[in-house]
């Protein structure tokens, strides 16, 4: 049934069609409204779930940690500091290889206070052994959202569902939710493979010597192989019984673009706008959405840009002394990809600041006037202020 | 000892712990009196080690090994999915240190109680923070040299008085126990077992290797600082009945603390200035059970 929906409401409705068990958040602006809802489901018998209102992120995390554990399906949100709390955990609940999923809203990292969109929370925990995947609009938020339970469960390993702050959990679109039969259809209740049991008592987690922590580990990346393989199997089968379909990556024109832009999250959708505009005037501008951080889709992104003869990666989030981070992530992946395109960094909108038609355009022509990338990284739209440190 | 034979054994041999481990005897009474139907969660402690390494562990009960301060939120979850699953059979309790519990659990610990989780939370105190070494943790007595607290820089601050401050969350079982007095550990087990909501058990559990003491003075040294009345066996119930469970019959602190090495440093008159503390923590636990300072 279409309804509008806030984003953050595209999750909670997910979340309750998913049947998730054992729900556990600390409130955080702008998760918030996530939270509330499903609340509100547990409370009025909707769902029919535990909602655990701890103390905190950190013990948010822990209780699903106990919970997943016990062979339940959990779910958990948060952004920006409470994921920041939580990052002892976010390794833990990989290694222990639970499928916990959670919807991280893309919050600036204080200081100074802001709680507008930006992904350095996210990015910052991409060595956790979390599944990333970043949303564009309502809908597929819903259904990455429901997709998450499915793969989690598939690799044993958490997934985290990115969403950027205000600019989609509180923008209200006309979004799909599809009926409980269908995406019981898609998504069966959990079979755990391990779970605390009386009658087969086992420790987890337990001391791990060198003898044989390497090969737990090397399991993980195995899961993780086996999640990009999965992933595709999943969304045909969410396709045929949902009728949609999103993509680790999505590539717009770019079989015959010279310079493409590659974008992740609600920046995508005024991308599309740019390059559409763009292709009126005779400009050949391709657009390529990256769904998929973790695993990074190395091979989709070699052939998606093969073509191409410069390559730009707008990025609202920033590795202090490196580059933005999906640059670095497109570096590594081309560079052993003879004859592979120039790869143009630019960081824009960090803390909420506004990605206008106009910047995308303005990084479009940087990019083409360019002969060769001069930075690690450009930022645009830069204010005039004192930069001054550590000058006398 | 007869108790052997009364209850079954959930703890294996081959556990790794020191010689003469407090710890290790303290989870041996547990588990009899809480028996097989138990899941454990244990943050990091020196019984993450005692327990064993994969893929072998110690304890014939499934064992959720967790993050240092997570004891308190990591329970609350087996908890709430054993519910959900309509598993009413359970026990679930949570197996800390004392730094697991006073310090950097402490949140957790408070939140869980708070929230009057269905849970036991037994908490095993050998003083300090065994397993990294011997660091002074805030359950670390006046008067202890640790490796954070050396030389003439030993801990001249009071120990954390833990069960008050659950007593303070109004929880409806807190107790205080020892492996010195195992009916009464066991008999306190069993109690907290048949009741629901939050309850917190706090072992007293010597350390031969943290207390610089020969393994055989475990019992020994667990059984005077009861008898001293610097641990009393106690418990409150609903944050309000207290009830002391041994009444001491004045002994005097010094062969106490003359017989473990981490208090050698301390001279008579440090040991009269502890006397001191001693009587009044114990007068002011007299009060509060009730009992006037003249009949006791
Ligand atoms: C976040 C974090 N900080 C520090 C440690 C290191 N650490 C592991 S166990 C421990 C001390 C445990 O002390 P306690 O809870 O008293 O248990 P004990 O070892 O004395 O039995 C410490 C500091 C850790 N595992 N995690
Ligand atoms: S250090 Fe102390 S508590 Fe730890 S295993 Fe040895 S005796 Fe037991
Ligand atoms: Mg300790």
């Amino acid at each position: 049934m279409r309804q509008v929906l806030e984003g953050s409401h595209a999750v909670s409705e997910a979340v309750r069609l998913a049947r998730a068990q054992v729900i556990s958040a600390y409130p955080i602006t702008p998760q918030t409204h996530i939270v509330e809802q499903l609340s509100e489901y547990c409370a009025n018998g909707t769902l029919d779930a535990r909602f655990l209102r701890v103390e905190s992120e950190h013990s948010a995390l822990a209780a699903l940690i106990g919970a997943a554990s016990s062979g339940v399906r959990t779910f958990t949100a948060t952004s920006s500091q409470g994921l920041a709390l939580m990052h002892e955990l976010l390794h833990w609940a990989s290694g222990a290889r639970l499928p916990i999923v959670m919807a991280e809203v893309n919050r600036a990292m204080a200081p100074g206070w802001n709680i507008w969109a930006d992904q350095t929370d996210s990015l910052a925990q991409r060595d956790t052994g979390w599944i990333q995947l970043y949303c564009e609009n309502g809908q597929e938020v819903l259904d990455t959202t429901i997709q998450a339970f499915r793969l989690a469960e598939w690799v044993n390993l958490p997934v985290m569902v990115n969403l950027d702050a205000f600019f989609l959990s509180h923008t209200y679109e006309p979004v799909d939710v599809p009926d409980q039969k269908s995406v019981d259809r898609f998504l069966p209740p959990y079979k755990p493979r391990f779970q605390l049991d009386l009658a087969n008592p086992c420790a987890f987690n337990q001391l791990a010597p060198p003898n044989i922590y390497m090969e737990m580990r090397h399991n993980i990346q195995m899961a993780m192989d086996e999640a990009l393989t999965f992933l595709e199997q999943m969304e045909e089968e969410f396709e045929s019984i949902l009728g949609r379909r999103h993509g680790a990556v999505e590539a717009i024109q770019c079989d015959d673009a010279e310079i493409i832009l590659i974008t992740s999250g609600t920046v995508t959708s005024t991308s599309r706008q740019v390059v559409a505009e763009l292709r009126e005037k005779g400009e050949k501008v391709g657009l390529l959405k990256i769904k998929l951080f973790r695993p990074f889709p190395v091979n989709m992104l070699r052939e998606r840009t093969a073509s191409a003869s410069k390559v730009a990666v707008i990025d609202r989030n920033f590795s202090f002394g490196a580059s933005g981070i999906f640059a670095q992530e497109v570096k590594a992946a081309l560079c052993n990809f003879p004859g592979h395109p120039p790869v143009y960094s630019y960081i824009a909108g960090l803390g909420g600041r506004d990605i206008t038609m106009e910047v995308i355009e303005n990084i479009y022509w940087l990019t083409k006037k360019s002969t060769a990338p001069e930075n690690e990284s450009s930022w645009v739209g830069l204010r005039e202020v004192d930069h001054a440190v550590g000058q006398s | 000892m007869q108790l052997d034979n009364l209850n079954p054994e959930h703890m294996c041999s081959g556990h790794v712990g020191c010689p003469g481990c407090g710890a290790a005897i303290a989870m041996r009474f547990v588990l009899k009196a809480l028996g097989d139907k138990t899941m454990m969660v244990i943050p990091a402690c020196c019984w993450s080690i005692i327990a064993g390494s994969y893929p072998q562990s110690a304890l014939k009960i499934p064992v959720l090994h967790t993050a240092f301060e997570t004891g308190g939120a990591a329970a609350s979850g087996v908890r709430a999915a054993q519910d959900i699953k309509g598993d009413t059979e359970t026990t679930v309790v949570t197996w800390a240190g004392d730094g697991g519990t006073f310090d950097i659990g402490f949140q957790a610990l408070s939140g869980a109680v708070e929230r009057n989780e269905n849970f036991i939370y037994f908490c095993y105190d050998n003083e300090a923070y065994m397993n990294t070494g011997v660091q002074r943790s805030s359950s670390t007595p006046y008067g202890a040299w640790t490796t954070t607290t050396p030389g003439q820089h030993w801990k001249k601050l009071r120990k954390k008085n833990i069960v008050e401050v659950l007593v303070a969350h109004r929880i409806p079982y807190a107790a205080t126990a020892s492996i010195a007095f195992p009916e009464d550990l066991m008999a306190k087990v069993e109690k907290a077992k048949s009741m629901t909501g939050s309850r917190f058990i706090h072992i007293f559990s010597s350390c031969p290797t943290g207390w610089g003491m020969p393994s055989e003075m475990s019992i020994k040294i667990a059984r005077m600082a009861v008898q001293t009345t610097i641990f009393p066996l106690y418990e409150v119930e609903d944050g309000l009945r207290y009830t002391i469970n041994y009444t001491p019959k004045g002994y005097l602190v010094n062969e106490y603390f003359r017989l473990q090495g981490r208090f050698k440093h301390l001279t008579e008159e440090d040991l009269d200035s502890i006397q001191e503390m001693v009587d009044e923590d114990w007068n002011l636990l007299l009060r509060k059970a009730g009992i006037s300072l003249e009949t006791s």
